[in-house]
C-alpha cells in the first residue's frame, strides 16, 4: 500500500503545528468559539454529547498493522479503551480532551495518518470499494486512483469552503461495494471496447434529508484528466450552489435543480478551460503510485482448498470468506456485531489484535469498510483456520456478514449531539432478537441499517430494512422502511407507515421478515420479495 | 517574488502604488465600460459572476473580493478565475478575511488582504508560510509536489 | 426549573451551573432564572464553558431531572456505554433516561 515520502510526511507534520497553534489560541481566548468551530471541525473534532469526539481520516479505508496498532493506542492513551469504526470508513474517538487532540494528532501522523478534512464544508476523506486489490470480479484496482485524489484533495485551497460537505468514492468493479451512487461524487472505473481505462463519473447523489441517486454525468474521462474533471465538477458547484439553506446546499440540489443535462454542459465548459491550465498531475505520478499497490507479495503455487470438517470454522467461511482474485488467498471480513453488541465499536485490544492478524497473515493490510466491519484483505487460505481461532477467542469471529444481525447503526443519541433518538439500543436488541444463527442464515442477506436522525450517517434509505429514529415530542419513535439498496442496484427504500417505540419496531422486524419467509420465491433474498410483492402485505402483517 | 509588504493598510505582495481609486460593483463597472471607460476598480460579490470582468481585464487596477462571512468560498474561485484569465492587477480580498484562511487565498491568486479585523504583518507572514509544500497547482506559481518528484529535465 | 449547561473547554465534559462554579453532576444544578444570559456571557469569555445554553429541569429532593431526553444523556453517559456513566454501580440508570 501508499507510503508517504518527506512531502507527505511534511504536509501532515504542519497541519500538526498549525492546529496546536490554534487550539492554544483558542484556550488562551484569542479565538472564539464561533471562528474556531470551522477550523477544529476541519481536523474532525466535534463537539459532540458528552466529550470532543475526534474522527480519524482511513484514506479510502486501506491501513497497515503499524498504523491499527496505532488505533488501538490511541484509544488507550487519549480516550477510554476503544473506538468506533464508521460508515465513513474512518475511526471515531468519543471522548477526547482538546487540550491533547494536537498530542494525538502528532502520534497519528507519526504512523503517516491524519484527521484533515474529516468534517466541514470541504472535500472529505475518500472512500473505495472495501475489496480494492484483492476482490476476484475486480476490473481495475481504485486505490491509486483514490490516493491521487487524496493528495489533490487536501488542502484544495479553493473548496475548503463549499456550501456544504462533500464525499467522493470510487470503485473498480461492477459490483458497488461503497455504495457510489449515494456520494456528491461516485466514480466507478471502466474499460471501453478498446480496452482503455476511463473514469465514470456520477454527480449528485446522496442520502441525508433528500436522498438521491446520482445520474452519469460524464460516461468516460481519461484518468489522466480525472483531476481537471474533479476540478471543473467542484467549481461548478462551489460558485452555484446553494448557500442560503444548508438543507439546500448539497451537490444534489444543485443537480437536481439545474438538470442533469445543464450541470453536464456547465461542468463540459469549465473543463474545456481547464485543461488548457496543465493542472494534472503527469502519467508519471500515478504510475510512481501504482507501484505501491503492485503485487503486496502473493506466493505462487498455494493450495486452494481449506479443510472445512470443523462444522463452525465452516460456517464462518461460508459467511464471511470472499473469493480473492489470487489462487491459495482469500478475503476475510471481521464482523464487528457481535449479538447485543455495538455496531463498528472495537476495543483497544480487539484492534490491536487485528493489527497482529494483519501483520502476521495478510500481507500487513487491513481495511474498514462502509458497513462498519473490518477487512483481512489478503490471507492465505492455508491460514484460514488459524486466523478463525484466534478472532474467535477475542470474539471477533461473528459468523454474520451481510446477515439481519450485521447491522449498520450510527452513534445516534447516545453520541450525537444531532440525534433525535437512540440507534445503538436498537440495534442490540434486533441482533439479540435473531441471535440463533440458523434463523439468521435462513432469512439469508438482509442489510438493515438505523440511522439516530434524518441526517441518515446509518444510511438508513439504502437498507433492505431501514430504522430511521425520530423525536415525537420528547419520546423517542422509530420510523420503518422497506426496500433500500446501495449495491450495483442502488435504490431508496420507503417508510411504510405510522411510527413505533422501540420494542414496537424490533416486533415489527420480525413479522417482515415472517411474510418473506413465507412468501420467497426460490433464491429470492428479503430485497427482492419485497420488490415483487410490493409493500401491502408487510404493511398487514405488521399493522393489521 | 515581492516580500510581503503593509502599506495604507493593505497586506501587500505588490511593489506598486496601493490603488486607491474607489471600487464600483461589478454590474456599474461592465455597464460603464461601454459607456465611459473610466473606473479602474470593481469590487466583487459572492454572488457576482466574475467571468464578466474577463472581456475588460487590460481596464483593472483593482479587483477587490469581498467576504461577507469567511465560510462562503466563492471569492476563491473568483480569484482563481481572473488569474487564469491574464488579469495581473492588484486582487484584493476584503471583509471577513481571517488568519487561517490567509494561505488558501494567497493560492488562489489574491496578492492583497484588507481584514475587517486587522492582522499584524507578522502574523500574516507567518500564516503565508503553513505549508511547506503545496499538492495542486494554482495561480500562485508555486511547484506542485507532484512537480518536484518528477522535474521535467 | 432553569438551568445552565454545557461543557468544560479543554477537557469537553459535560458541566451544570451550581451557582458558584460548575459542577459534572446535574444534581448540582440550580435554578439560574432572569441571570442566565449574562451568567453565559461571563463565563463564556472567561473560558469556564463552551456553548453554555439554558434547559428546564424539575427538581425532586436533591435530584433533578432534565426536560429532555437528550439532555438526560447528557447527564448520565451513553446508555449503552453505563460502565463509562456517571454510574457506574447503577445497573438502572439507564432506566431513568427513558
Ligand atoms: S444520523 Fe444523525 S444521529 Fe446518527 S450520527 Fe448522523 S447526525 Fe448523529
Amino acid at each position: 500500500m501508499y507510503q508517504y515520502d518527506n512531502y507527505d510526511q511534511a504536509m501532515v507534520d504542519a497541519r500538526v503545528d498549525e492546529f496546536r497553534d490554534q487550539v492554544k489560541r483558542r484556550l488562551a481566548g484569542e479565538l472564539s468559539e464561533d471562528h474556531f468551530r470551522p477550523l477544529r471541525l476541519k481536523n474532525g473534532l466535534y463537539l459532540q454529547l458528552h466529550a470532543y469526539m475526534l474522527r480519524v481520516a482511513i484514506p479510502y479505508g486501506t491501513l497497515n498493522s503499524r498504523q491499527m496498532r496505532a488505533l488501538g493506542d490511541i484509544a488507550d492513551k487519549y480516550d477510554r479503551g476503544y473506538g468506533h469504526f464508521t460508515t465513513r470508513q474512518n475511526i471515531q474517538y468519543n471522548w477526547i480532551k482538546l487540550d491533547e487532540a494536537p498530542d494525538l494528532l502528532a502520534d497519528l501522523a507519526a504512523v503517516e495518518m491524519h484527521a484533515i478534512q474529516t468534517s466541514g464544508n470541504c472535500i472529505r476523506n475518500t472512500t473505495a470499494d472495501h475489496f480494492a486489490g484483492a476482490a476476484a470480479d475486480e476490473l481495475v484496482d481504485p486505490r491509486p486512483y483514490a490516493e491521487l485524489l487524496r493528495q489533490w484533495s487536501t488542502f484544495h485551497p479553493e473548496f475548503d469552503y463549499l456550501p456544504r460537505k462533500f464525499k467522493v468514492a470510487i470503485i473498480g468493479s461492477e459490483t458497488d461495494r461503497a455504495a457510489m451512487k449515494l456520494h456528491d461524487i461516485g466514480i466507478q472505473l471502466v474499460k471501453n471496447d478498446a480496452g482503455e481505462i476511463g473514469c465514470r463519473f456520477y454527480v449528485g447523489g446522496g442520502m441525508g434529508r433528500t436522498p438521491m441517486i446520482a445520474p452519469v454525468i460524464a460516461d468516460f474521462v481519461p484518468p489522466l484528466q480525472m483531476i481537471s474533471y474533479l476540478e471543473a465538477a467542484l467549481r461548478v458547484y462551489n460558485r452555484y450552489g446553494r448557500r442560503d439553506n444548508k438543507y439546500k446546499a448539497r451537490i444534489k440540489i444543485l443537480v437536481h435543480e439545474i438538470g442533469a443535462d445543464e450541470y453536464r454542459r456547465q461542468v463540459d465548459a469549465e473543463f474545456a478551460h481547464i485543461l488548457t491550465l496543465g493542472l494534472e498531475p503527469p502519467p508519471a505520478e500515478l504510475e510512481r503510485i501504482k507501484g505501491y499497490f503492485a503485487n503486496p507479495g502473493f506466493e505462487a503455487d498455494l493450495p486452494d482448498n481449506v479443510d472445512l470438517s470443523d462444522p463452525d470454522f465452516a460456517l464462518w467461511v461460508d459467511q464471511n470468506v470472499h473469493a480473492h482474485k489470487q489462487p491459495g488467498y482469500a478475503i476475510v471480513t471481521i464482523s464487528l456485531k457481535p449479538a447485543g453488541g455495538i455496531p463498528g465499536d472495537a476495543s483497544a485490544d480487539q484492534i490491536r489484535l487485528m493489527a497482529d492478524l494483519a501483520r502476521d497473515f495478510a500481507l500487513d493490510e487491513l481495511r474498514v469498510t462502509h458497513a462498519q466491519n473490518i477487512v483481512l484483505p489478503h490471507v492465505k487460505k492455508a491460514d484460514l483456520y488459524t486466523v478463525w481461532q484466534k478472532l474467535d477467542a477475542a470474539g471477533l469471529a461473528n459468523a454474520n456478514l451481510d446477515l439481519i444481525s450485521d447491522i449498520i447503526a450510527c452513534p445516534g443519541l447516545d453520541y450525537c449531539s444531532l440525534a433525535n433518538a437512540r440507534s445503538i439500543p436498537l440495534a442490540q436488541k434486533i441482533s439479540e432478537r435473531f441471535a440463533d444463527i440458523g434463523r439468521q442464515r435462513e432469512i439469508g442477506e438482509l442489510k438493515l441499517k438505523i440511522s439516530g436522525c434524518i441526517n441518515a450517517c446509518g444510511h438508513h434509505h439504502a437498507g433492505h430494512i431501514g430504522i430511521l429514529g425520530v423525536d415525537r415530542k420528547g419520546t423517542e419513535n422509530y420510523q420503518l422502511l422497506f426496500g433500500g439498496s446501495e449495491a450495483a442496484d442502488t435504490s431508496l427504500g420507503t417508510i411504510i407507515g405510522p411510527g413505533f417505540n422501540e420494542d414496537g419496531i424490533v416486533d415489527a422486524v420480525e413479522k417482515a421478515t415472517d411474510v418473506y419467509l413465507a412468501q420467497r420465491e426460490d433464491g429470492e433474498r428479503f430485497l427482492d420479495t419485497y420488490r415483487r410483492i410490493g409493500v401491502a402485505p408487510f404493511k398487514e402483517a405488521i399493522y393489521g | 517574488m515581492v516580500d510581503l509588504v503593509f502599506a495604507d493598510n493593505v497586506l501587500r505582495f505588490r511593489d506598486d502604488d496601493v490603488v486607491s481609486d474607489p471600487a464600483v460593483t461589478v454590474d456599474a463597472f461592465v455597464d460603464a465600460v461601454s459607456g465611459q471607460p473610466n473606473a479602474s476598480a470593481v469590487r466583487v460579490e459572492p454572488g457576482d459572476d466574475a467571468r464578466a470582468l474577463l472581456p475588460h481585464l487590460d481596464r483593472l487596477a483593482l479587483v477587490e473580493v469581498n467576504f461577507p462571512a469567511y465560510t462562503d468560498g466563492r471569492g476563491y474561485s473568483a480569484a482563481r478565475i481572473l488569474r487564469e484569465h491574464g488579469y495581473t492587477g492588484e486582487l484584493r480580498a476584503v471583509g471577513d478575511v481571517l488568519i487561517d484562511q490567509l494561505s488558501h487565498m494567497r493560492r488562489c491568486g489574491f496578492d492583497a488582504f484588507v481584514p475587517a479585523l486587522p492582522i499584524s504583518a507578522d502574523a500574516a507572514a507567518k500564516a503565508f508560510a503553513t505549508w511547506p509544500e503545496v499538492y495542486q497547482k494554482t495561480v500562485d506559481g508555486r511547484t506542485p509536489i507532484w512537480a518536484r518528484r518528477h522535474p521535467v529535465a | 426549573m432553569k438551568i445552565l449547561t454545557g461543557n468544560d473547554l479543554p477537557s469537553g465534559d459535560v458541566i451544570w451551573w451550581t451557582g458558584e462554579g460548575w459542577s459534572r453532576h446535574v444534581d448540582d444544578a440550580v435554578e439560574v432564572g432572569d441571570e442566565a444570559q449574562a451568567l453565559i456571557a461571563r463565563e463564556d469569555a472567561a473560558r469556564r464553558v463552551n456553548g453554555a445554553y439554558v434547559i428546564e429541569a424539575t427538581r425532586d429532593g436533591g435530584s433533578v431531572r432534565p426536560a429532555h431526553i437528550k439532555e438526560r444523556i447528557r447527564a448520565l453517559g451513553p446508555t449503552v456505554r453505563l460502565d463509562l456513566s456517571l454510574k457506574p454501580a447503577d445497573p438502572a440508570a439507564g432506566t431513568w433516561v427513558i
